[in-house]
């Protein structure tokens, strides 16, 4: 098993929290873990990108070839759309509606949403006004790791470990909002792959 | 079990395992974390490890060095362009040589992530003949760093760590192995190697010289340089990370090609002198500048060889899986292109930050002037060249801002303004201010005191506040002509006022502005026990 999962935001918006709770918990699973990342000048604001990858068996690269990403997770619909040059032929497109606009020229959400939906079965998500149903907007990112739950390889339960061992220094309530909101995007996931 | 670290992480953790007793640098992408791994995690060792920050790379370096004359363990971290910083004392020291190990782990950023350049410090190892490890993996650095320290011990020269950005900034999980105690105090008198005047200095070059076949054979035998075997007539030379994206390529189209692997300089002869008997082809693939492989072909060619320099790879930037791909005449898998609606998303200044009060002040300030050419430096206020204020014309080099505007007013230009920050101005600013007063040239130096070093993550200026004032005042800024000011809103109008003032007036003037970075402010009030 291997799978190639890019995820996409703008500085700031905690994709890297995303990618620690998979990290972890794929080494819980026993498996393989390789993860790129951007630190330094385009964090402030800019497009940031982190490839992970994780296998059962040795992982050389830690960038992903284009065209063999099984999974977009994009806190930001724009930036999903950077990297759809990395996308599989049947990889997913799993991001939030919610759009970051601080630059000139953003496209129309209409211009988006057309482009998202050329892909294969796309997951978008209202990933902040779930995560205000879950208790707080500050958990968009684990109302997205949800929904993206069913094609990252790891069972739902193991991530859940995952989040309670990340969030685990600031409290019971963290944690139990924190899951809530996974569950919220993994419910939402799955009422969409049924309604396609 | 295996811990999940950043390659800058694995090299601090192996530097910890190995038994350093201190660790000297200054922040600088890709390479902060290093130091920052050793600041965080000293605390759990039985010796004690010194870790603060450096004002600059070649203070670092130097006492790097001096930590070795005393028979200890020292580690010394920079980015590339801080080895141009250190270089004086990189080279000199590989003439006196070590005592306890001395690593100098150095990052470097192909692709220009977050640097002015993509120099490759491959080039620096070969050029003061030390050995060079450049290790593949994040468990190969954390393996590689004491394996560094031990060569360094033994044949008494620093050794040069060379990882790039996409190492340094990956995490895998990391197997680390027992901890060495650290080496006891023993500083030799031996000024025959450590007195660099000529006679000395001869004797040891001659003694550098003749250990380069010492340091080959090294190279021969070292775990870091290894044959995957293979078959075909195309065999690759794959040169540190580059090893990945070939062994990469190689699984994913089930190939069968040889690849010789190399993470350890000088060139292992023999080991390359098989390869290339047995292939018709060989394609170099190296991270950065095509050193060997421009060695490799000679300067009458080779025609075994492809690789950077005739177009089979990319001549610039990081390689990755795909330009191996097609360096290798493969197929690509169908790709989806970028929709045309794409728009870049280029970095900004925080909202709230008092970098941006400050150039809206010093923007209405330049625009009554015909000459509003605007001096910059490296850091986070760098963000103030790109729109909406435009506000700077320069960045070029740590410190640049003040000798060049100090250059330029003396050529005539009126006003010449410098904005430097306060890790900045203490990293390569002060000299340059201090040159300025002696030579009466008339400039405004604004120092973006923000508290801290911002841009790589928050680290600990070595002055800032109240010690910038003295400092300048020690330099010799008159004190009517150096003014502090605070960048918010609400003082605009102030600042316009003194800022015009000081650009107006025809002599050496320092202007600070200080405001604590959000960042900073916020990571504090959430934790309010860390140090910033």
């Amino acid at each position: 098993m291997q799978i190639n999962i890019i995820l996409a935001g703008v500085g700031g918006q905690g994709i890297l929290t995303i990618a620690a709770v998979i990290d972890h918990a794929a080494l819980q699973s026993g498996l393989t873990v390789r993860q790129a990342e951007v630190h330094g000048m385009s964090q402030r604001g800019g497009a940031v990108q982190s490839h992970l990858r994780i296998s059962d068996k040795e992982i050389f690269s830690d960038l992903i070839a284009e065209g063999t990403a099984n999974l977009i997770l994009s806190v930001e619909p724009l930036e999903a759309l950077r990297y759809l040059p990395f996308l599989a032929p049947d990889g997913r497109v799993v991001t939030a509606k919610d759009s970051f606009i601080n630059m000139v020229g953003y496209p129309s959400m209409e211009q988006i949403l057309d482009e998202l939906h050329r892909t294969n079965h796309p997951v978008l998500v209202n990933a902040a006004e779930l995560a205000r149903e879950a208790g707080s907007i500050r958990t968009s990112n684990m109302v997205m790791l949800g929904a993206a739950a069913p094609f990252i390889g790891i069972a739902g339960e193991t991530l859940e470990a995952s989040i309670e061992r990340l969030f685990e220094a600031k409290g019971a309530d963290i944690i139990a909002m924190n899951i809530r909101a996974f569950r919220t995007g993994q419910a939402f996931s799955q009422l969409q792959a049924t309604a396609t | 079990m295996k811990q999940l670290l950043l390659g800058a992480e694995a090299i601090a953790l192996g530097a910890l395992d190995a038994g350093i007793s201190g660790v000297y640098a200054y922040p600088g992408t890709p390479s902060t974390e290093i130091t920052e791994y050793i600041q965080k995690n000293r605390g759990d060792r039985e010796q004690p490890v010194r870790s603060a920050w450096s004002a600059n790379e070649k203070t670092a370096y130097e006492a790097a060095l001096g930590m070795s004359y005393a028979g200890k363990r020292s580690l010394v971290c920079m980015k590339h362009v801080g080895l141009n910083v250190a270089a004086d004392a990189f080279i000199n020291s590989a003439i006196t040589g070590v005592n306890g190990g001395l690593v100098v782990a150095v990052a470097d950023d192909p692709s220009m992530h977050s640097s002015q350049n993509e120099q490759d410090s491959r080039v620096y190892g070969k050029f003061a003949m030390v050995p060079v490890i450049e290790p593949a993996s994040q468990q190969e650095l954390y393996d590689a760093v004491r394996y560094a320290f031990d060569l360094s011990e033994s044949v008494k020269l620093p050794v040069l760590l060379r990882l790039t950005t996409r190492l340094a900034h990956s995490r895998a999980g990391v197997e680390g192995v027992s901890t060495r105690s650290q080496n006891p105090l023993n500083a030799p008198y031996a000024p025959e190697r450590f007195v660099l005047m000529p006679h000395n200095a001869r004797r040891q070059y001659n003694n550098l010289l003749g250990m380069q076949g010492q340091l080959e054979e090294h190279s021969e035998q070292s775990w870091l340089n290894r044959l995957i075997p293979g078959t075909g007539s195309t065999g690759v030379l794959a040169f540190g990370i580059a090893f990945n994206y070939v062994m990469e390529v190689r699984q994913a189209y089930g190939l069968d090609y040889p690849v010789l692997k190399i993470g350890h300089y000088p060139l292992p002869r023999k080991k390359i002198e098989s390869l290339f008997s047995a292939c018709d082809t060989i394609l170099v693939a190296e991270e950065g500048y095509p050193v060997y492989e421009e060695l490799l072909r000679g300067y009458f060619g080779h025609n075994k060889i492809k690789g950077r320099l005739d177009g089979t790879l990319p001549r610039a930037g990081e390689l990755n899986a795909d330009s191996v791909i097609l360096a290798l005449g493969l197929a690509k898998p169908e790709v989806i292109p970028v929709p045309a609606i794409m728009v870049n998303r280029p970095p900004e200044l925080c909202k709230g930050c008092g970098h941006r009060d400050l150039y809206e002040a010093l923007n209405t300030v330049m625009s009554a002037h015909e000459q509003r050419h605007v001096f910059s430096d490296i850091g986070c206020y760098t963000l103030g060249a790109l729109a909406p204020y435009n506000a700077i014309h320069t960045c070029v080099d740590m410190g640049a801002s003040i000798t060049m505007a100090k250059g330029a007013a003396d050529a005539g230009l009126r006003p010449a303004v410098a904005v430097i920050g306060d890790s900045t101005f203490t990293h390569s600013g002060m000299t340059g201010l201090l040159d300025a007063i002696n030579d009466g040239s008339p400039l405004t130096v604004i120092i973006a005191d923000n508290d801290t070093t911002a841009m790589t993550g928050g680290q600990d200026s070595s002055a800032n506040g109240s010690r910038l004032l003295e400092i300048c005042l020690g330099l010799g800024v008159e004190e009517a002509h150096l003014k502090t000011i605070i960048p918010l809103k609400s003082h605009l109008a102030e600042n316009i006022a003194v800022l015009r003032e000081e650009i107006a007036w025809e002599g050496v003037s320092v202007v600070i502005a200080q405001r604590e970075c959000i960042e900073t402010a916020a990571r504090k009030k959430r934790n309010p026990a860390a140090k910033a």
